[in-house]
């Protein structure tokens, strides 16, 4: 009896902690396509702003010592990525998903090309803030060892939200991305907002990045992401296009991504593969329910070209 | 270009003149040399048919587009407007026929959004306050806390007017101000800007084609015809034998047909039909209605309230959820085989985009409902190609299609031509069910009279006839019985003598239980 009990809580405190270290990027992503999709873009290449955010990170982690520079790095490579796909989109009959694909592509590509030789030596990484000491429990200290960036992530998050009903700017994105006629009636710029809200998205996915080769697993290789950056597609559409469901979107795909390590810390290593693709089942799973839904049509904005 | 900047927004209503106006595209003369004069205070009407050069005169003075020659002069004073922004600063401002309102914002946050001063940092409280303020003083008002989605189609139209009166707009714009509301809603609109107008405050011009709304709420009338001026003068004096002389010209337009008495057997019958948006929210409900064979039903209803979600159903584009249709007693599928069986025929709204696929020939759409048959198709499933366009040749010449030949794609002829070339495919044969959405939206006189003649031809050979349409006037003038859709029901059906317009138009605005 006490047996399972303190199996049971062994896994939810790795769950716990595996929640908290595998959201971080998702909601980085998330919420940085979360605001390009309020501007009636799709960034489906995103996943290539998170594998070069990792890259330039690590790297310039490497080469300067300093890993909150090699976070500011990434972030500016994500800008870089998203620029592009911005102007790109800008150009007339241009699809953004099929950009996006390509873009995905250009980013690994990237990031495999100029990695490789960083694959071997060790840069200094992120250092984490324990919050778990009072626990005096050794599994929950470790479990609540959180990174800041989780933190500044939630901020940006909150911060997005306050953003979307409170500035100028932001009833402007919003805007742009549900009815582009309204707001070039207005003298809006729609394919400047666009490249800008793109770029910004691009930002917070590099920075995302750096969240993997930086802190957790924490190294560079070419296997380091495993789809993060698509997955957080599919999260927006699950929150609703709202920064602060993105964050209990991006938990929730934490903790399911969490599953596998947890029940191996246990030594159930049965059904080890089935359970890591617990998140991609859920992203299937999530994409099927959430197109039929009433209120996820409704929230959509309107200008993205999947819903129209 | 070193002209002055636009003057600041005058306080009180403004005059607006425009001389000479000219814009020229590639080969087409849009405006020629027109001229209008809008005075102070009152309510301008700027009638003419689709086509006629009003939106292209709207347009030059809004600075969407450059006019090749001309002046415009607010107050006396010339304005030199390149975008509607400048338009804006000038204390011009338009109502759009399709809403430049965004969805998912409030009504207060597109009050706010559209002001060029809005504030970077948004205080909501203060911002609240002061939009009650301006409320208050307004003769209608809009609930600010609610999604614009979810606002119906004249607090939209009264939102456009209110956010324009926000931005301190006095000269206003109306572009077919009342094609979405209800007579009532319109009366209403057009009768309260009018009391502004005549205050003092606002100056109006209406782009309509409606003679009524001249003759009840406008001051003075330009009128337009291919791009140049055919007259103008207080609407008053212009009565309305003139006014239609001055819109079409001396075009002889073809008779209104000959109705016959209704007496023939239930041949359409439409029990108990349910459908869904694709959001899941209900389209129509419970929808019953009974066509005889010769008479025409016409389904009466603002745009948007369950209209064309019922044609689409009818046409096999929408899943019904409930309910059944009956031809002659018999279950009917909206299916292809069942079309050709019961011999139900179809004109749907935007024939080119829903009955016709723009790239194929005028030939090739004529023949879609006869290709997989004979004489055209033969053994084996192959098709010849000489009784295609041989019948194509036909009806363009009986239908009097204008196209270059029967080869054109369908998608290089004009609106009117294109409802023409469908209208031949779907009449010429044997019809006993016509349904009709909207069939003159868009079209010139010239067309309207054809095409409605040619739908009374049908019903007088016997067919039954369900025509939808947003209006009025169509219905009154076709229909034997009036049916009205309001919020996707029907609860009132007539007889078209024992009904009138007033009538028609409380049960439009009628809100279901």
């Amino acid at each position: 009896m006490d047996l399972t009990d303190s199996a049971l809580f062994t896994v939810l405190v790795a769950m716990l902690g595996g929640a908290i270290r595998v959201s971080t990027p998702f909601l980085f992503v998330a919420v940085g396509e979360c605001l390009t999709e309020k501007s009636g873009r799709i960034n489906l290449g995103l996943e290539g702003n998170l594998v070069l955010g990792a890259m330039v990170a690590y790297a310039t982690s490497f080469h300067t010592g300093e890993p909150w520079l090699g976070v500011l790095a990434a972030g500016v490579s994500g800008i870089f990525l998203g620029l592009i796909h911005g102007t790109l989109c800008s150009l007339p009959r241009v699809n953004d998903i099929a950009v996006g694909i390509a873009m995905m592509a250009f980013g690994t590509g990237l990031a495999f090309y100029f990695g490789r030789p960083y694959i071997q030596p060790p840069a200094p990484l992120l250092p984490s803030i324990p919050l778990g000491n009072w626990t005096g429990i050794p599994s929950l200290q470790r479990a609540l060892e959180i990174n800041p960036l989780f933190f500044v992530g939630i901020a940006v998050a909150l911060l997005m939200s306050w953003f979307f009903r409170s500035t100028r700017w932001g009833l402007i994105v919003r805007t742009t991305g549900d009815s582009a006629p309204a707001a070039k009636a207005m003298g809006v710029n729609v394919d400047l907002v666009r490249i800008l809200a793109t770029a910004s998205g691009g930002f917070l996915a590099g920075v995302g990045g750096s969240f993997l080769s930086l802190y957790y697993p924490g190294s560079w290789n070419e296997g380091l992401s495993s789809g993060q950056g698509l997955m957080a597609v599919a999260l927006v559409i699950f929150a609703r296009w709202d920064p602060i469901r993105c964050i209990w979107a991006a938990f929730l795909f934490g903790a399911a991504g969490a599953i596998g390590p947890a029940f191996q810390a246990i030594g159930i290593t049965q059904g080890f593969y089935f359970f890591n693709a617990a998140p991609y089942i859920l992203t299937l799973f999530i994409l099927a329910s959430s197109a039929r839904s009433r209120s996820s049509a409704r929230e959509a904005p309107g200008e993205l070209s999947i819903v129209k | 270009m070193n002209a002055s900047p636009a003057p600041l927004a005058p306080t009180r209503a403004p005059s607006l003149h425009a001389t000479g106006m000219r814009k020229v595209f590639g080969e087409l003369v849009a405006l020629d040399d027109v001229e209008l004069h809008v005075r102070a205070g009152t309510v301008h009407a700027l009638l003419g048919e689709n086509g006629a050069g009003k939106s292209t005169l709207v347009k030059c003075i809004m600075g969407f587009y450059r006019q090749d020659a001309g002046t415009v002069r607010l107050d006396g004073e010339e304005v030199h407007v390149r975008s509607p922004k400048d338009a804006q600063a000038a204390g011009i401002g338009m109502v759009y026929q399709h809403f430049t309102l965004v969805p998912s914002l409030t009504a207060a946050e597109n009050l706010v959004v559209a002001r060029a001063d809005a504030p970077a940092i948004i205080d909501w409280g203060k911002e609240r306050a002061k939009l009650q303020a301006f409320m208050a003083r307004m003769p209608f008002r809009v609930p600010l806390d609610v999604p614009v989605a979810d606002l119906s189609a004249g607090e939209k139209q009264k939102l456009e007017i209110l956010k324009l009166l926000a931005l301190d707009q006095r000269f206003l714009i109306l572009d077919e101000p009342t094609s979405v509301l209800t007579p009532d809603e319109a009366d209403e609109v057009l009768g309260l800007l009018g009391r502004m107008a005549h205050e003092g405050q606002i100056t109006v011009l209406m782009i309509t084609h409606k003679f009524r709304e001249v003759s009840a709420y406008a001051d003075d009338v330009t009128v337009l015809r291919r791009g140049a001026l055919a007259g103008s003068g207080p609407a008053l004096s212009l009565g309305v034998e003139r006014l239609s002389r001055l819109m079409i010209g001396e075009t002889t337009l073809r008779a209104r047909a000959e109705r016959r008495p209704v007496d023939g057997d239930t041949v359409l019958e439409l029990a108990g039909l349910f459908a869904h948006h694709p959001d899941g929210s209900e389209a129509f409900h419970g929808i019953n209605l009974k066509v005889r064979e010769g008479e025409i039903v016409g389904i009466a209803g603002v745009s948007g309230n369950g209209q064309s979600a019922l044609v689409e159903a009818l046409a096999g584009q929408r899943p019904l959820s409930d309910g059944r249709i009956f031809i002659r007693g018999e279950p009917f599928e909206p299916k292809r085989d069942a079309y050709h069986r019961f011999k139900v025929f179809g004109l749907p709204e935007e024939p080119l985009k829903n009955a016709a696929v723009p790239r194929m020939s005028v030939a090739e759409n004529i023949a879609f409902r006869s290709f997989d048959r004979p004489p055209i198709s033969g053994a084996g499933g192959w098709m010849s190609l000489r009784p295609l366009r041989q019948r194509a040749q036909e009806l363009i010449e009986r239908y009097r299609v204008k196209t270059p030949s029967p080869d054109t794609p369908i998608e290089h002829l004009s609106g009117g031509n294109v409802q023409r070339a469908i209208l031949a495919r779907e009449l010429s044969g044997d019809v006993d069910v016509l349904v009709v959405a909207n069939p003159c939206f868009g079209l010139d006189f010239a067309s309207v009279a054809e095409i409605r003649a040619q739908i009374m031809d049908a019903r007088n050979r016997g067919a039954a006839v369900l025509l939808v349409s947003e209006d009025l006037d169509e219905i009154l003038e076709l229909a034997d019985r009036v049916a009205v859709m309001s919020e996707g029901r029907i609860d009132y059906v007539a007889p078209i003598g024992e009904t009138d317009r007033t009538t028609i138009g409380k049960h439009m605005a009628a809100h279901g239980p």
